[in-house]
């Protein structure tokens, strides 16, 4: 094995160069009551440590919680092998910023504020997407966009008509549309979200209606995020985004060369590394230390990858 | 009582005495208007449930029809048993089915009509009273056959959407110690005007709050209570533009606890200023009656705002929520003002900083029963890291007294709490509160020394902002976005629509009860600006 290849693969480290060591909790459905239950216990969780690859394992602590279920602890030595040359960076369209880099981009970028019109279209009363996203309160631990200094949010709430919304859009100067969609009763989150992006595409193709066309952005848990070109809107978010997301797209999206070099960095940084377990994600919070999105939100940030790509390739 | 941070009892009372003014123009208008929710929740009390097949609820089908035929000026009781004995109806439900239908035409009757309706109107929502009433006994009962648990309770919440799978998780965590299970509610139904209807089996990130939910879970815990032989709390939320109904609902179920504070929707869910004070008198003056518990909400503003920067404003708003609830009837026990330990780790002296916020809030209110929340914003996914803070939090917590002690997770932010996290975060606290739970008696920081002169800045901040406060009227200054970094309009937000000014007729037999109980209109309660005595 020459230098450089060995140079490529890498084990775990516990306290010596390649011993495999790592650690893992869990907890397993069973009893952990009389001395039989406990051996039981002990004995399933090395089993399961065997088949996760665990050998030898020592399973180090054990308690059981309640009746019916018992938490471990276990050390053990893994056999895996870590090829870095087959770890794929997926880099999403845009970078993940914080809170003041988005208004700093924004600040930098477009010299004012950055007007979002929200709503609930057609038929739809379900605010819980839309508010989660604009609401100071936010959603996951992120404050919505309310919180944004530069980021002015006029929430229309909900069952708000196409032209109520193209109407409001023209009057607030809305540089972003951003709607929600939760019921999905025979489809009507496509429909409306057409409905919605052709009534844009009308009014700015009409120059007496005076109208810039906004970003459109949809989102709602049953939108496939690769369907944006198909809708004729901007960008598709699904289950699981978090106001951040938006955030940052919109910055993004809104202000190309705000950012600069900065920007840049941050994407480079934020490179989403992906195995074959699936996803897992750093954000660019990462340089506070915050590491805190789930498998959940890894996967939603890798579909809107593959949306942007479908979205680009279409444009 | 022995202060331990040496505070200028003159200070205090001045704070108190602005909160006081800052609040009094809000009552005035409170006792003055009423809203679609607040004639909604009166007929709830009379025992109108149930909805139409869409899940409707009939409260709303007959407050709506009275609005559009005589408007809400007068009340909803007057108009609506009118109808009723007028009318034939053998229920208030037939009346609103009937009535969502436009086939009732109702009227402010006058003269003997009117005495016969409201005597009519009085007795059905007595009812509703009577009901409370010996619900308040039947808890004190409970208390006396199983036991109080000691404080610092441990307040721990389930959030399934499923109501069915949530009792389980309720019972299993009261067996591990939780003395008060709060059940989150579905995201966004502070925003629904109207209270779903029925058991529920799925929500968005919490279970909707609905009369049939409460019942089924209140009886999963009277009977996880008695098989432990300690009173299990249950906690659920009457904020949003559904606060008195979901106020009554919880005084008709015997909830113990609800999270009430008086400016949390408006700042945080764009409810609109006007609606949410109106709505929050009465809900409060119902949770007086019912010996529930409020939670105020300040430790929201610790996770928009910086906790060091921004921790007079908690103290502001907790004088506030203090004002607003005497006024509305509640004891000083029953005013669980809320707080947090959210403080970046990484600031020098950050648990100095914590225990001064803490005790100074412990000193202003010696006879509440305060919630102290655990961190949330500095939990980095480090969980051990994190496990770490949330001892530090569970220390503060007994050294400073706390009453109510919401259990952090080092997995905050990752995910919803493992099966194993809740039991981790159990022992956490247990093992603080045995091994330093009489740190609290020892616990007297040097006179003039670092925590002593933080809790005085922090105090002084709050006597300013208040003045400000004064100075422009509470409702600008929410305008201003002076909670929260968030600005809030008197005439923006949702719900405005829903307010009624009242007329001079107005009539409203659950306000009459209440009313009765509450303190003399304007007075403060007698301990207002007296440091209470003992802690």
């Amino acid at each position: 094995m020459s230098a450089s290849e060995r140079g490529k693969i890498v084990r775990p480290y516990g306290d010596t160069t390649g011993d495999g060591r790592v650690q893992v909790s869990f907890t397993l459905p069973v009893p952990f009551g009389t001395p039989a239950e406990r051996a039981r216990a002990e004995g399933a969780a090395a089993q399961l440590a065997a088949k996760m690859g665990l050998e030898p394992a020592m399973v180090v602590h054990a308690k059981g919680m309640g009746p019916d279920y018992t938490f471990f602890i276990v050390y053990g030595r893994v056999s895996h092998l870590v090829d870095l040359s087959q770890v794929t960076v997926v880099e999403r369209e845009f970078p993940l910023l914080s809170p003041a880099e988005v208004n700093l981009r924004i600040r930098t970028g477009l010299g004012r504020k950055l007007v979002v019109v929200g709503a609930c279209i057609g038929t739809d009363a379900h605010t819980v997407g839309i508010d989660a996203i604009l609401n100071v309160k936010g959603h996951a631990g992120e404050k919505g966009l309310e919180y944004y200094r530069e980021i002015r949010v006029v929430n229309l709430g909900s069952q708000v008509a196409v032209s109520d919304l193209v109407a409001a859009a023209r009057a607030e100067g809305a540089d972003a549309v951003l709607v929600s969609q939760v019921v999905t009763q025979r489809d009507a989150h496509i429909s409306n979200a057409r409905d919605m992006s052709a009534a844009f595409d009308a009014a700015a193709a009409s120059p007496a209606a005076g109208l810039r066309r906004p970003l459109l952005v949809v989102g709602g848990p049953r939108f496939d995020p690769a369907m944006a070109a198909e809708l004729g809107v901007d960008k598709i978010f699904g289950k699981g985004t978090t106001p951040g997301e938006v955030a940052s797209y919109l910055a993004y999206a809104l202000t190309p060369d705000g950012g600069g070099a900065a920007v840049e960095d941050a994407a480079v940084q934020d490179a989403a590394v992906q195995d074959a377990a699936g996803a897992v994600r750093e954000s660019a919070a990462a340089g506070a230390g915050a590491v805190r999105e789930n498998a959940a939100a890894g996967a939603s940030a890798s579909r809107a990858a593959s949306a942007a790509s479908a979205a680009g390739a279409a444009a | 009582m022995q202060t331990r941070l040496n505070l200028d009892p003159a200070v205090v009372r001045q704070a108190r005495d602005l909160a006081a003014r800052a609040g009094q123009p809000i009552v005035a208008m409170a006792r003055t208007h009423t809203t679609v929710s607040v004639e909604r929740a009166v007929l709830r009390l009379a025992g109108l449930s149930g909805a139409d097949p869409d899940g409707m609820p009939w409260v709303n089908h007959l407050v709506d029809a009275i609005r559009a035929a005589t408007g809400l000026e007068h009340g909803v009781a007057l108009p609506a048993w009118d109808a009723l004995l007028t009318g034939g109806y053998d229920s208030l439900a037939a009346l609103a089915q009937a009535a969502s239908q436009g086939r009732v035409s109702f009227r402010i009757p006058s003269g003997a009509d009117a005495d016969a309706a409201s005597a009519a109107a009085r007795a059905a929502i007595q009812t509703g009273f009577d009901r409370i009433d010996a619900n308040r006994a039947q808890r004190q009962r409970m208390i006396e056959q199983t036991s109080e648990p000691r404080m610092p309770w441990i307040y721990l919440i389930v959030a399934t959407g499923d109501i069915y799978e949530d009792i389980p998780q309720a019972q299993a965590a009261a067996r591990e110690g939780a003395d008060v299970i709060a059940v989150i509610r579905s995201t966004g139904q502070s925003l629904l005007d109207y209270v779903p209807e029925g058991a529920t089996r799925e929500g968005f990130a919490g279970t909707y709050a609905t009369q049939e939910n409460f019942r089924l879970m209140r009886a999963a815990l009277d009977e996880t209570s008695r098989e432990l032989g300690r009173y299990v709390r249950l906690t659920n939320y009457a904020s949003g533009l559904c606060m008195p109904e979901i106020a009554s609902l919880a005084g008709l179920e015997r909830l113990d606890m609800m999270l009430n504070d008086c400016m949390y929707g408006i700042i945080f869910r764009d409810i609109n200023p006007r609606r949410t004070f109106i709505d929050q008198r009465f809900s409060r003056q119902i949770h007086a009656r019912a010996g529930i518990i409020i939670n105020t909400g300040e430790d929201n503003y610790l996770t928009t705002a910086d906790a060091v920067d921004a921790a007079h404003t908690v103290v502001v708003s907790q004088l506030l929520n203090e004002f607003f609830g005497r006024e509305a009837g509640l004891a000083d026990s029953q005013l669980g003002l809320g707080h947090a330990f959210e403080i970046n780790p990484a600031i020098p002296d950050s648990f100095l900083l914590e225990l001064a916020h803490a005790q100074l809030v412990r000193e202003l209110f010696p006879g509440a029963p305060l919630k102290y929340m655990p961190p949330t914003k500095h939990m980095t996914g480090n969980v051990f890291a994190g496990y770490l803070l949330d001892a530090f939090f569970n220390l503060c917590g007994v050294m400073t007294d706390q009453s109510i002690l919401l259990i952090g997770m080092m997995t905050e932010g990752i995910h919803t709490p493992f099966l194993s996290d809740r039991d981790l975060a159990l022992e956490n606290v247990r093992y603080v509160r045995d091994a330093a739970g009489r740190l609290g008696e020892s616990f007297v920081p040097a006179p003039g020394g670092f925590i002593e002169q933080r809790a005085k800045q922090v105090l002084g901040e709050a006597v300013d902002l208040l003045r400000r406060i004064n100075g422009e009227g509470l409702l600008t200054a929410i305008a201003d976005g002076t909670f929260g970094i968030t600005r809030r309009p008197a005439d923006g937000g949702r719900g405005l629509d829903g307010v009624v000014g009242k007329a001079d007729g107005y009539f409203n037999p659950a306000a009459e009860i209440l009313d009765g109980n509450e303190a003399v209109p304007g007075q403060p309660a007698p301990s207002l600006s007296v440091i209470g005595a003992g802690r």
